[in-house]
């Protein structure tokens, strides 16, 4: 067993661990955040992506023990129960970026990385900025409108409108 | 899927880890990015007793230049390859591989010393390094060994590093002025093993003669592949749409792909003929840009 501290959302967790025990785990079962999923675990899916001191990672790929002294950001951690959606958040409802939600909380942690490096992504760059996440349900094209909202959100810019455009 | 049990030490220096290493001797295995070694653990094809994750060990991540060497840590990540400006500028190459590499969160984690290290010749860095004529740099508590990248490939999952060693830096030869590079798969999907992949470097002097061609060839026979005769068609002449076919031809002859789902035997020749075309057209074109 393994002593590991890893600061989850902000608040630190210590914890005795099987060293085999996957981060996907840690957090799910002894942390009780389950909005973290596991989908394929084999590292394909991305619905157990989380921030690991900022960068998404894929949790089914690593040990909790990797995590000792690291920061995790979960999807919980995007708003606080009641308060205000967070962009990312709003842009997935106002433009219909789920219809299952499975994949839903690896696209947004994967997005929050994404718009911390580029701010204002092109469609191209989010699509290839999503390729380690599938989703079984939306196309993806809500998704990346989704994301698109939250970047222009974020940046203070009125976002494009969410109405379907019939041509 | 969860690993069979193990123990996991993290050491801080190279030493420590060396000793480490000389306790479990054959029982241990080095965890770098984890995103290749993990799944085989997850899948119990491979339940070592040890795991030493050398991330907590210093002055491995960087990537620098010293005079005509190029040098990247063991432990530097494809994410970071991606925006490595000085690398980027004289070897493209690198530009071209990386965003070819899995996705954006394995390439948080995955390593470019771990995609040489794991020997598997469906990886994309070990033709790059064979392109590029790379030397690896592998250290044990009795020293320190630099392996040009022909010398470093075994076997299957088998490479030169020796249970008590450790991978710690990758080293690139600074290219001549007017060389080009350009690395290209064919993949089924992001994410996905190369059905066939092409690293070409090139070197053309002021009079359009080839005086360096590098040429690997990814996930096309059992070791990662130099397309040795591919290469001596092309240097000392003058790079044409008739040299180019020949150099082609030999790749796509002498590479030795089996059959699975992406393909069969003949169709992964046909790719790598067409492939090795392509890439020695884009290698060129930006040599003499
Ligand atoms: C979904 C998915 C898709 C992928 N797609 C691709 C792809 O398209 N192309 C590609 O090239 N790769 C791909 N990979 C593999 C990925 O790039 C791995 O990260 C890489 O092969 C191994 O690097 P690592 O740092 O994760 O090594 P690890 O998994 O940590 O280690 C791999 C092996 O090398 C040994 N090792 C690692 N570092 C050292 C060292 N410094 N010294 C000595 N031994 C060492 C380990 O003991 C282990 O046996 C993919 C992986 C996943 C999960
Ligand atoms: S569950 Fe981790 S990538 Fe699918
Ligand atoms: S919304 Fe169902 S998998 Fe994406």
């Amino acid at each position: 067993m393994k002593q590991i501290t890893v600061t989850v959302n902000g608040q630190p967790h210590s914890a005795e661990v099987e060293p085999r025990l996957l981060l996907v785990h840690l957090i799910r079962e002894n942390l009780n955040l389950t909005g973290t999923h596991i989908g394929c675990d084999t590292s394909s899916c991305g619905a157990c992506t989380v921030l690991l001191d900022g960068k998404s990672v894929k949790s089914c790929t690593v040990l909790a023990v990797q995590a000792n002294g690291k920061s995790v950001s979960t999807v919980e951690g995007l708003c606080a129960p009641g308060a205000a959606l967070n962009p990312l958040q709003e842009g997935f409802k106002e433009n219909h970026g789920l219809h299952c939600g499975f994949c839903t909380p690896g696209m947004m942690m994967r997005a929050t990385e994404l718009l911390e490096h580029n701010p204002d992504p092109t469609e191209d760059e989010i699509r290839w900025g999503i390729s380690g996440n599938l989703c079984r349900c939306t196309g993806y094209n809500n998704i990346v409108k989704a994301i698109l909202y939250a970047g222009a959100k974020m940046r203070g810019e009125e976002p494009a409108s969410t109405e379907p455009q019939f041509v | 899927m969860i690993a069979a049990d193990f123990n996991y030490e993290a050491p801080t220096s190279l030493d420590e880890a060396f000793t480490l290493l000389r306790k479990y001797g054959d029982e241990a295995k080095i965890l770098s990015g984890g995103h290749s070694l993990i799944p085989m653990m997850k899948l119990r094809f491979a339940s070592p007793e040890c795991i030493i994750d050398i991330n907590n060990i210093p002055g491995l991540s960087d990537i620098t230049r010293e005079g005509d060497i190029m040098k990247i840590g063991a432990l530097v990540r494809e994410a970071q390859v991606e925006h490595a400006a000085e690398l980027l500028e004289h070897f493209p190459i690198f530009a071209d591989v990386t965003k070819l590499i899995a996705d954006p969160q394995v390439r948080n984690m995955g390593t470019v010393g771990g995609n040489l290290a794991h020997g598997d010749a469906a990886n994309d860095h070990p033709a790059v390094m064979m392109a590029l004529r790379a030397s690896v740099v592998i250290a044990g508590a009795d020293g320190t060994r630099v392996v040009p990248i022909d010398e470093f490939f075994f076997g299957f999952y088998s490479t030169a590093i020796q249970p008590d060693e450790i991978l710690t830096e990758i080293q690139i030869p600074m290219p001549s002025p007017y060389t080009g590079s350009a690395y290209h798969k064919l993949e089924r999907k992001v994410g996905d093993y190369a059905t066939a992949g092409v690293a070409v470097q090139l070197t053309i002097d002021a009079n359009g003669i080839c005086t360096y061609a590098g040429i690997g060839l990814t996930n096309v026979n059992p070791l990662p592949m130099r397309a040795a005769r591919s290469e001596e068609a092309l240097v000392g002449k003058k790079i044409t749409d008739e040299t180019i076919a020949e150099a082609a031809r030999y790749a796509s002859d002498d590479c030795n792909p089996s059959a699975d789902l992406r393909g069969d035997v003949e169709y992964k020749r046909a790719m790598v003929g067409v492939l090795t075309k392509r890439m020695i057209h884009k290698a060129a074109q930006r040599a003499v840009a």
